[in-house]
């Protein structure tokens, strides 16, 4: 049993964190919630590219470079830690992800080299009922579409299954849309007969519930890095901050908050590495595990990002503090791939199969 | 990340397996006897311990020369996972040997191991650990029981409280104070001693559970030999410590009560007394998922220590988390236990109900569990301070002669 990162993920890892730091700053992040910046986005999304951060876990033979999922978690929780705005979670965890899992190998060779490249961003909208399909074409509007305005290929579910779509064919309409975290830009994608082409089997929606799963797993180490920036930065504070002329991380109300926080992410941590197991051997424990993460680090991320503001007091409710980057980065990450509740489903899904099998 | 046996680690575990499919199930305890403290089957968990001593499986992780087997600590889990899958009867033998003879280990001469580490391996002998007083609990340092040298004696007398297990020891490790002018954590010492030794009075305590596991410990001019005494004088605070991170390490689900999450997932999937099994309803379900959560992110936590351990680390003081998430944890699993036999979840039935039972019991423990071998606050209070590196709190004990205190 080895329960830990090996010293090659750790190694990808800090360098993910000192470009990050360098490149990803709080400053970046606060421009992008203002509407500018978005050149710098792609200059740093060209960069990673180019170092091979969206091929990590993408096989050799589809112009990736195969380190393996654990170190896509790596690196997934230092682009939570920096609250890097990335197009990570659309492009990579789950349309190159579903691609993966379920493609032709036509559609493998036109796409996953290309998103392993960055060259082309994907995206995904897997929740069904919005899209009808009428001989192979798409029609119908889903939203909001994380980087639907600049994704070149997207993975849309249907009642019939999940379906592959160039987005430069004719028929795609979109839309910009507002945010709580406009640092991930966002947009509503209309369809009007668009031709597309099926992902996988017919009776998608177990594939789906697959994918789902798996992108889970990688957004629980956003998550988790998040949830663990939010406890430096309060623990950076309460050492400095005074009132009634001692610092308050010497009272016990703050340090209980503290702890508490960090037993969340040490659980969450726990989890995720499980999940991260689970996810890069392919175990049958993957829903089970996958559920857990995201529970745990869901849980985690909105208390630390939440508690981090109520520990900074009035400054950490100001534009300025860098609180609210994680504050709203926390619920964009808790919505993004389905309801609280659908996973506690899953999760008591996964524990009655497992008993029952 | 690899939760795969090494290969070396896979012949341990066929080993381990065939060893436990020959001799566990002589030792399953009587129907509806499993006890959530335990003292209640000691006949039966002495024949268990003695046989696991024979095999070389009582303490894995102990040189050989003193009845281990100089096992890892992988080993050590290995051996937990597998014994954990029969019904054996509770351990009692956690404290004499997690915390007393590992104390021991650490500071006793080689004559003195020579003698009394076999038996309490074989679980022949029991110990006790005479820590807690009245006015020293959270503030263990506040400790008042006094030991006055007289020749090459010391005579203490004193008052202990919460001593698990001391109605049933034959000896005990105790941590008095040998120096009242001295500073408070300066004028401790740390000695063992014989349970039997005239001017011992032990009264059972019964907690708030019905059962009384812990005991007080009254001592009347009880006369103890220096050479009894391990650490310096006045060193007695370092010995303790070093002991109490024993405690630290060794929670774990399993270890700490009788029942576990699968448990808790075992009832959630019969069908309940309104007709629907609780796991269908989504309001159990999110109950459900917080709990398994939580007991999974202590065990795989466990799992990460471990795996630094093997790596040559020190335990650190993150363990802490083991426990103050778990005695929340078990409290939460028992209530929700409870209310899935509805109304009926009142009624104690051992013979008609063991299942529930067992919740039951779990659920007055729990409450315990959370104040025994460091308070849920004072585990907070140790993340705080050891692991964020945050102050420590405020004192007004510093620097002050014991005896000056105005406590």
């Amino acid at each position: 049993m080895n329960f830990d990162y090996t010293e090659e993920e750790r190694a990808l890892a800090e360098q993910a964190r000192r470009l990050l730091a360098d490149k990803s700053p709080p400053a970046l992040i606060r421009s992008l919630l203002e509407g500018e910046g978005a050149d710098r986005r792609e200059a740093l999304w060209t960069e990673i590219s180019a170092l091979g951060w969206p091929a990590v876990a993408i096989p050799e033979s589809q112009g990736g470079i195969e380190f393996g999922h654990v170190a896509l978690c790596a690196l997934a929780e230092e682009i939570g830690r920096a609250v890097a705005p990335l197009p990570m979670l659309p492009s990579i965890y789950l349309a190159a992800e579903a691609i993966a899992a379920a493609g032709t190998q036509p559609q493998m060779q036109r796409w996953l080299p290309a998103l392993a490249s960055g060259e082309i961003i994907g995206t995904a909208f897997l929740t069904p009922g919005a899209i009808t399909v009428r001989d192979g074409r798409l029609t119908g509007s889903v939203s909001p579409v994380p980087y639907g305005a600049e994704a070149g290929v997207a993975i849309i579910s249907a009642a019939d299954g999940l379906h592959l779509v160039d987005l430069t064919r004719p028929g795609v309409t979109r839309s910009a849309l507002n945010t709580i975290d406009d640092s991930v830009p966002h947009a509503a994608i209309t369809f009007d007969a668009v031709e597309a082409e099926p992902l996988g089997a017919r009776n998608g929606s177990a594939l789906g519930d697959h994918i789902v799963s798996r992108a889970a797993v990688l957004v629980a180490f956003e998550q988790l890095g998040g949830a663990e920036a939010c406890l430096q930065m309060a623990l950076a504070y309460v050492r400095e901050r005074k009132t009634f002329a001692r610092v308050i991380g010497s009272y016990q109300a703050i340090k209980h908050r503290l702890a508490d926080i960090y037993v969340a992410t040490e659980v969450a941590r726990s989890n995720a590495y499980y999940a991260a197991w689970a996810l890069a051997t392919g175990a049958p424990e993957l829903p089970l595990a996958a559920a857990a993460a995201r529970i745990a680090a869901t849980e985690a991320y909105e208390f630390a990002s939440a508690e981090c503001i109520q520990i900074h007091g009035g400054i950490g409710f100001t534009w300025e503090a860098d609180c609210h980057l994680h504050y709203r980065r926390s619920r964009l990450l808790a919505q993004a791939l389905g309801p609280m509740a659908q996973w506690h489903d899953r999760l008591a899904d996964a524990l009655d199969r497992r008993e029952a099998a | 990340m690899d939760f795969d046996d090494t290969p070396e680690d896979a012949v341990f575990r066929a080993e381990v397996r065939a060893w436990l499919a020959k001799h566990a199930p002589r030792h399953a305890p009587p129907p509806g006897e499993a006890d959530a403290e335990g003292f209640a089957l000691l006949p039966l968990a002495r024949q268990w311990q003695t046989a696991k001593a024979e095999a070389g499986y009582a303490r894995i992780g102990w040189p050989v020369a003193y009845g281990g087997r100089g096992g890892s600590v992988i080993q050590e889990v290995i051996f937990d996972e597998e014994q954990r899958r029969f019904p054996l009867p509770p351990d009692a033998f956690g404290i004499s040997l997690g915390m007393c003879i590992t104390t021991l280990l650490n500071w006793a001469a080689p004559e003195v191991l020579e003698r009394f580490v076999a038996p309490a391996l074989r679980g022949e002998e029991i110990w006790c650990q005479l820590f807690s007083e009245p006015s020293a609990g959270s503030d263990l340092g506040n400790v008042r029981t006094r030991a006055v040298r007289d020749g090459d004696d010391w005579i203490v007398t004193g008052q202990k409280v919460w001593t698990t297990g001391a109605h049933v020891s034959d000896w005990g490790t105790i941590l008095v104070r040998t120096d009242p002018g001295a500073e408070k954590y300066a004028g401790l010492s740390y000695f063992w001693f014989d349970m039997r030794s005239p001017g011992v009075e032990v009264r059972p305590i019964r907690q708030a559970s019905g059962h009384a596991a812990f005991n007080e410990v009254f001592l009347t001019d009880v006369r103890i030999p220096d050479s009894q005494r391990l650490g310096e004088v006045g060193g007695g605070w370092k010995v303790a410590i070093s002991t109490l991170l024993n405690e630290r390490m060794s929670v774990n689900e399993a270890d700490i009560a009788n029942i576990t999450i699968d448990d808790v997932v075992a009832m959630a999937r019969k069908v309940a007394p309104d007709g629907r099994r609780p796991i269908d309803d989504a309001a159990s379900r999110a109950r459900l998922a917080s709990l398994y959560v939580r007991s999974l992110g202590v065990r795989y936590s466990r799992y990460r220590m471990l795996t630094r351990l093997a790596q040559g680390e020190e335990p650190g003081p993150e363990a802490a988390m083991g426990k103050l998430v778990l005695g929340r944890n078990i409290q939460d699993m028992a209530r929700f236990a409870m209310e899935m036999r509805g109304p009926a979840g009142i009624i104690v039935d051992r013979q008609g109900d063991p299942e529930l039972t067992e919740m039951q019991e779990a659920w007055l423990y729990a409450a315990g569990l959370r104040i025994a071998g460091g308070t849920d606050e004072i585990l907070r209070n140790t993340i705080a301070e050891r692991v964020l590196g945050l102050p420590q709190e405020t004192r007004l004990d510093r620097g002050i002669p014991f005896n000056q205190l105005s406590n």
